[in-house]
């Protein structure tokens, strides 16, 4: 057994599992210990038995599982068409489809909030529904379609030959081969939709309130903190156990693929096909009503056409609703995506080389970091921001002050987004491509600037961009953490509509449409950016 | 200037892929490791250039042991089957790599790409994007990008396996020039025994992770070390050598050792008949017996006189046991 092979493997997995630490680190200071200290401080103060038998609690899960499970099959089945037009037909407008499809995953979830009421002015749980569903379209076309751009097309063609119709072909051979991308987006959007806090905060109201909107009002209005660690453990249990499922789901997919080129498999449309292009086009469409709505809302006022709103973002908004003007809020935001972006990436871009290498080297320790660097992403951020507020003063100089508090709350959030847009594109990497420079003299070090970096380096800006509309979007840990004299613009846009004053409103929706203006032009550069259907978003 | 291999032994776990293996090359002469696929000739070309490690034995350049040489110190070019050719750098960029790694002055770096891409007919090409070439244009790439900075052996691993028949019959007589107009050492793998024939100055024969013949070509093609090679040689049928008129116990006939000519001293009936490019196989009765022939058109059921080619046939060695 002690052959020198295996003595050389355990060294570079000693060595991968070291590197490890580093991201492991920063998860562990900037996300578990916030974390953990908001829940044994719930569990401290006692009364988590009672919050666990209470038919409110319970009512509160079914409520919340019940609207992610329910907005997770209208983004599957909306999706589908969507991914079938991305993967397999040669049409004109394609990047305009890619990039649109794309708009409302990043959108800010005030935003969309907003969007909804302005077609549903009193909420409800049908809008709940729909507006989750609305963001996460993307997520289920982009990787179903990531994978079916892929798959050999003569699997179907065999089974068109022998006989079934094209329905038949499509159940019995397409679908089987797309279940391991459906199911892992299926997991991401539950975990998404189960976590979604701007969305039902604003359409929910009162009456409809599920863990994450719950978790928020005890803590901040009535400083239940027992009931809030108790729902947070509740809602900890839901993600890790969707989060292993998605893992499996993965393992599948990556193991039973023998992938083509998108150009080979592609082609104009025929026939019945066209029924699919059309119900993707209505899908668009239908994704693209709440953002012209919110863009016409913004321009008009019970005057007509006005562009007051847009004026008064250099004002503190009526009668003084906010500490800064909206333009210094906007500012704002950009500073701070700028600087969790800077952060995602370079915690992200080492994660990924470090699971490339974990995994190279046979190490088991790959998937249980993979699946760490999700968690943030499913656990309430309502949970992390009050977290930092007890924790991050033990700190060196009292980092609850620091300007970088939020940006790294907010990182937590782009990292595995970023880890998840590099992570296929390093594992496509041929390993002979590295051995070939090393024949050629390069080093190590040399053969991953030379070989690795560019080959990533448009998906890296890609995920830069993604990211950091992410970060410019997020509102559950900004609205806890961002100093009063500093809000982002998302945390304008909420207090601006939680306040009287038609101009205020008017104001918050001229503050949405801008929003909404960058985060396009960032997924517009994304689109020209990014290597072809690669990723998983 | 010469390569040793001794006594290398690479496992895989339960499997030994090579199996104690020895070899030399000698300065400027071209090695073909020749034998079918999985018989561990791409992983002893690996452990050559120190992508793999050997459990056992050495690799020496010049006597000294490049053991603890990593891959990238050992001054080898390698190029695989299919090229692996950087798709972010073009044509010029490729073959500069080496060059710039061997911190080259720019000056001198493109006049050596010029020099190279002449040599591999791809003149002009410098600014070409390496994913529009075709496949044997990425092979000529990729041969240039080896040689550039060198190299003071060359390993190619199937280097045209991945082309076309044509092209591969074609780029493999230019492979030969090639690797003598640059007076490359060279060792080559390959399952092809065309190309094992064209490209070397001398072949081993690998088989189950050892070596079994180390020859010119001629000798291996004319006499296999025995039966299993032989057959690996294109040899279906074994016959005593009195057959053929030899004195041999045993020979071997390729498709091609019999030729219908009227001049023939064997005779024998036409049974089946297939047309090839540019001859026709025949399936042919001889006293009770089938033999492949090759021969002009003629009808099924036709009585024909055949003659031996002497390049059809291979003499193995007389075994005292003659196993098989």
């Amino acid at each position: 057994m002690a052959h020198p092979r295996s003595r050389l493997n355990r060294r570079s997995r000693l060595n991968w599992t070291l590197a490890a630490l580093l991201p492991l680190g920063f998860l562990a200071v900037f996300f578990a210990w916030p974390v953990l200290a908001i829940i044994t401080l719930g569990l401290r103060e006692g009364g988590i038995s009672e919050a666990l038998t209470s038919a409110d609690t319970w009512e509160l899960v079914a409520f919340t599982l019940g609207q992610a499970a329910a907005a997770t099959v209208v983004a599957v089945i909306t999706g589908l068409p969507v991914a079938f037009v991305l993967a397999r037909c040669k049409i004109r407008g394609l990047g305009v489809l890619r990039a649109a499809v794309m708009v409302p995953f990043v959108l800010p979830t005030v935003v969309v909030g907003l969007a909804f009421r302005a077609f549903w002015p009193d909420g409800g749980v049908l809008p709940i529904v729909l507006a989750n569903a609305f963001f996460n379209v993307a997520v289920v076309a982009r990787t179903v379609g990531g994978l079916w751009a892929h798959t050999d097309r003569r699997a179907e063609d065999a089974a068109r030959a022998l006989g079934a119709s094209r329905p038949r072909a499509f159940l019995s051979v397409v679908l089987p081969a797309l279940a391991p991308a459906i199911g892992s987006a299926a997991a991401v959007v539950f975990l998404f939709c189960a976590t979604s806090f701007g969305v039902v905060l604003i359409l929910g109201g009162a009456r409809y309130r599920t863990l994450e909107t719950e978790i928020y009002l005890r803590t901040v209005e009535l400083f239940d903190l027992s009931g809030a660690a108790a729902l947070s453990l509740i809602q900890f249990a839901a993600v890790i156990a969707v989060l292993l499922l998605g893992a499996l789901a993965r393992r599948r997919r990556e193991t039973a693929l023998a992938l083509k080129g998108r150009e080979e498999l592609a082609r104009r449309p025929t026939g019945g096909e066209w029924a699919v292009v059309a119900a993707a086009g209505a899908v668009v469409l239908a994704l693209l009503t709440p953002v012209v709505g919110l863009i016409i809302r913004s321009l008009s006022t019970r005057d007509g056409w006005s562009l007051a709103g847009y004026r008064a973002l250099a004002t503190t908004g009526e009668r003084g609703t906010l500490s800064v003007s909206g333009v210094e809020a906007a500012l704002n935001s950009l500073r701070t995506a700028t600087d969790a972006t800077a952060i995602a990436l370079v915690v992200g871009v080492f994660s990924a080389f470090v699971l490339i290498g974990l995994k190279r080297s046979g190490s088991r320790v790959s998937e249980a970091l993979d699946t760490a660097l999700m968690l943030p992403l499913g656990v309430s951020a309502v949970t992390v921001g009050f977290g930092y507020l007890v924790t991050m003063d033990a700190l060196p100089g009292d980092f609850r002050t620091s300007p970088l508090l939020v940006p790294l709350a907010q990182a937590l959030v782009v990292t595995p987004l970023v880890v998840r847009m590099v992570l296929p594109v390093l594992r496509a990497v041929d390993e002979r491509l590295r051995q070939a420079a090393a024949t050629l003299g390069a080093g190590p070090a040399r053969v991953w600037l030379e070989v690795d970096l560019p080959l990533v380096g448009r998906s890296l800006v890609a995920a830069a961009g993604f990211g950091f509309v992410v970060a410019l979007g997020e509102f559950g840990a900004t609205s806890f953490l961002a100093r009063p004299d500093a809000p982002t613009l998302p945390v304008v846009i909420a207090r601006l509509m939680s306040r009287p004053g038609a101009l205020n409103s008017q104001m918050a929706y001229a503050a949405c449409a801008l929003l909404m203006v960058v985060t396009i032009a960032c997924v517009l550069l994304i689109e020209r950016l990014r290597v072809p259907s690669s990723g998983e978003f | 200037m010469s390569l040793r291999i001794e006594h290398i032994t690479v496992r895989y776990g339960q499997t030994t892929a090579v199996d104690d293996v020895s070899l030399d090359i000698a300065d400027g002469e071209v090695v073909a490791l020749l034998g079918p696929s999985g018989c561990g000739k791409s992983t002893l070309l690996r452990t050559v250039a120190g992508l793999e490690k050997a459990d056992d034995g050495e690799v020496r350049w010049d006597g000294d042991d490049l053991t603890g040489t990593p891959v990238h110190e050992r001054g080898f070019g390698l190029v695989f089957q299919d090229g692996q050719l950087f798709p972010h750098r073009d044509v010029a960029g490729n073959v500069a790599f080496g060059l710039r790694m061997a911190k080259v002055d720019k000056e001198v770096r493109l006049k050596r790409i010029d020099e190279l891409l002449e040599l591999v007919g791809l003149d002009g090409y410098q600014h070409r994007k390496v994913t529009q070439l075709s496949g044997g244009e990425q092979q000529r790439v990729a041969l240039a990008r080896a040689l550039a900075p060198q190299p003071r052996l060359l390993l190619l691993d199937e280097p045209l396996s991945a082309l076309d028949r044509a092209l591969r019959e074609q780029l493999a007589v230019d492979l030969a020039r090639l690797l003598r107009e640059a007076g490359a050492t060279a060792l080559v793998v390959t399952h092809d025994h065309d190309e094992a024939f064209t490209l070397a100055d001398r072949v081993a024969i690998m088989r189950k992770g050892k070596i079994r013949q180390v020859g010119p070509p001629a000798e291996v093609w004319r006499e296999p070390a025995d039966v299993e090679t032989a057959k690996f040689l294109g040899c279906n049928k074994f016959v005593p050598g009195s057959f053929v008129g030899l004195a041999n116990d045993r020979v071997g006939l390729r498709a091609s050792a019999l030729r219908v000519d009227p001049a023939g001293t064997l005779e024998g009936v036409v049974l089946e008949r297939v047309h090839r490019r540019d001859h026709v196989r025949l399936l042919v009765e001889i006293d009770g017996d089938e033999y492949e022939a090759v021969g002009p058109v003629t009808e099924i059921g036709d009585r024909v006189r055949l003659v031996v080619e002497q390049d059809g046939l291979a003499v193995l060695r007389d075994e005292p046991h003659g196993g098989q």
